[in-house]
């Protein structure tokens, strides 16, 4: 694998992860639009344990999505009580309040940004990916992820079936930001330099975009947004400028065509009876 | 134990700013009957199923379920009290296939974070998508577990609300207008099915417009006009009260 190559998989792994931080709440029909601050949370954390106190980053990183996950429940009673555009603007502030925080934290290098000398390469990232990844479809065979579909679907039958939405939802939210602190604390340690700039609202925002665009109601969405959105623009070999033009006119464009997403149950269905009949000709499919 | 009431209004009030939508409202649902709750459309009906499952707050009166008050039970804790219910508008949760629908009402029956967390989905023919599809072979619609909900007839999409509300074990199913709706068929497939659940022992409250329906599954009939209860009694005996009459008339003709 050339240099080149590896660099743009590890972007991957790092899209693929802020996807399922994102996708998580969006499964309980929340938009956080404040994922970027869950990553520094967790990037500043993991940093900060390796770099002062000399922990080994995998540990550290873990810690570093604890972290992610207890802001997260901390501020889930005043958030979560908000709903639709509320919810997303919330986040969005509580998103520019962490980053302004870390910007003015002398501990952590406030503006000049933090140097983080122990190194995670990439097989690493990869590995952790892959684990995320893992997770994330284990608990989407689960009740739990039955229940967001549901509670997304109807929150008050939901709740007169006994369902338990605000436990529910608080736990997807809390989930997602540890993905998205686990994921910020890999970056620190695979880039060895983190500043509050780098999470921003633009971060959070075209994650949301390519979560939305991959589809939020399967597993696979948040998976096949992130690869177009990063796979896209190199094999179009566009300038920087230019990349994020053409990925907004394709998400435009997309989404005229197809409003739920790159990837829905239905298209799981007609692509798995296209297989049943492949495998068994002259049988009809129920 | 027929006889004792399962379930009891006292004096009930419930108004939504100036329109008195229940008003003084006392009638028992007796344990192991079949209660018919009938009157004319916007009498309170609906809103009666809403007291009970915790949606709406009465302003005054208790509603008692086997003697305890209901006021101090959480809407979301009504239905491992033995609370169930059907949607007079059908509520399943449309981006999910039917049998999901049914594991969704299995919910207080399962067992904490350890069935929450357990990977079922990955275990071919789990216990919980067999019970959802023995339940839906009851009334005919195994064939349908797989569908996803949205795409489904209206009729087969009241069978599965209904057969949601029983698979909690619950004491007390209310149906919201279960037969409207249905064609002959599914009606009479209905009401054989809601003769097991009473054979179940299973308390019935149930709203419903068809009258030869009622008659067929009740063992007792509350007529609500008004948010006030105007009569009660058999299905013959209501039917002879003048208030009903009134109530029903150039509506139904008393059926
Ligand atoms: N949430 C609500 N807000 C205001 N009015 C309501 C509400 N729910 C029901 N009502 C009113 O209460 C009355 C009784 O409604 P409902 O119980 O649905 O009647 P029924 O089921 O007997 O047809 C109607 O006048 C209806 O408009
Ligand atoms: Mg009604």
């Amino acid at each position: 694998m050339s240099g080149y190559q590896t660099g743009v998989l590890v972007i991957l792994c790092f899209n693929i992860i802020a996807a399922y931080a994102v996708y998580l709440p969006l499964a309980a029909n929340q938009l956080n639009l404040g994922i970027a601050g869950f990553m520094a949370v967790g990037a500043y954390a993991a940093a900060w344990l390796t770099t002062e106190l000399n922990w080994a980053i995998a540990p550290a990183v873990l810690v570093g999505g604890g972290a992610s996950a207890l802001v997260a429940l901390v501020v889930a009673t005043p958030i979560l009580r908000t709903q639709g555009i509320y919810l997303a603007l919330a986040t969005f502030a509580l998103g520019q309040v962490i980053s302004a925080v870390f910007l003015n934290l002398e501990v952590v290098g406030a503006a000049a940004g933090y140097q983080v000398p122990a190194y995670a390469p990439a097989p690493a990232v990869f590995a952790a990916t892959a684990a995320i990844v893992a997770v994330v479809f284990y608990l989407s065979r689960t009740r739990f992820a039955l229940y967001l579909t549901a509670l997304k679907n109807d929150a008050t039958v939901s709740e007169l079936l006994g369902l338990n939405v605000r436990a529910l939802q608080i736990a997807a939210f809390a989930i997602g930001a540890a993905i998205a602190g686990i994921g910020g604390g890999l970056y620190a340690h695979h880039f060895s330099f983190i500043e509050a700039q780098h999470f921003n609202v633009a971060l959070s925002i075209t994650t949301v975009l390519y979560v939305l665009l991959g589809g939020t109601q399967t597993v696979w969405g948040p998976l096949v947004g992130a690869l177009v959105y990063t796979l896209l623009p190199e094999v179009l070999r566009v300038g920087a400028g230019w990349r994020y033009v053409l990925f907004a006119l394709f998400i435009i464009g997309f989404m005229a065509v197809r409003p739920r997403g790159l990837v829905t149950p239905d298209l799981g269905r007609r692509l798995g009876a296209m297989l049943m009949r492949r495998a068994r000709p002259g049988k009809a499919v129920p | 134990m027929t006889g004792t009431p399962l379930l009891r209004f006292e004096d009930v009030h419930l108004a939504f700013g100036g329109l008195r939508v229940l008003q003084s409202l006392d009638f028992d649902v007796r344990a192991g009957e079949a209660t018919a709750l009938i009157g004319p459309n916007g009498a309170g009906k609906t809103t009666v199923f809403n007291v009970i499952s915790g949606v709406y707050r009465p302003q005054s009166g208790r509603v008692l379920l086997d003697g305890r008050d209901l006021a101090a039970v959480a809407p979301r804790q009504r239905i491992r009290h033995g609370i169930a219910r059907s949607f007079q508008n059908v509520r399943l949760m449309a981006h999910l296939s039917v049998c999901e629908n049914l594991m969704v009402g299995q919910h207080v029956k399962t067992n904490g974070l350890r069935d929450l967390l357990a990977p079922f989905r990955l275990m071919g023919n789990h216990r919980w998508r067999r019970e959802a599809i023995d339940a839906l072979a009851e009334v005919g619609l195994e064939a349908h577990a797989d569908a996803p909900v949205g795409g489904l007839p209206y009729g087969i999409r009241k069978q599965v609300d209904l057969v949601r509300a029983t698979l909690a074990g619950a004491s007390l199913v209310m149906l919201d207008e279960p037969a409207a709706g249905l064609n002959p068929t599914e009606t009479n497939a209905l009401r054989l099915h809601l003769e097991r659940l009473k054979a179940r022992g299973i308390t019935l409250l149930v709203v419903e417009h068809d009258m030869h329906f009622i008659d067929r599954i009740s063992d007792h009939v509350v007529v609500l006009n008004f948010g006030r209860k105007i009569a009660e009694g058999s299905l013959a005996e209501v039917r002879r009260h003048p208030e009903v009459r009134a109530a029903y008339l150039g509506i139904e003709e008393a059926a």
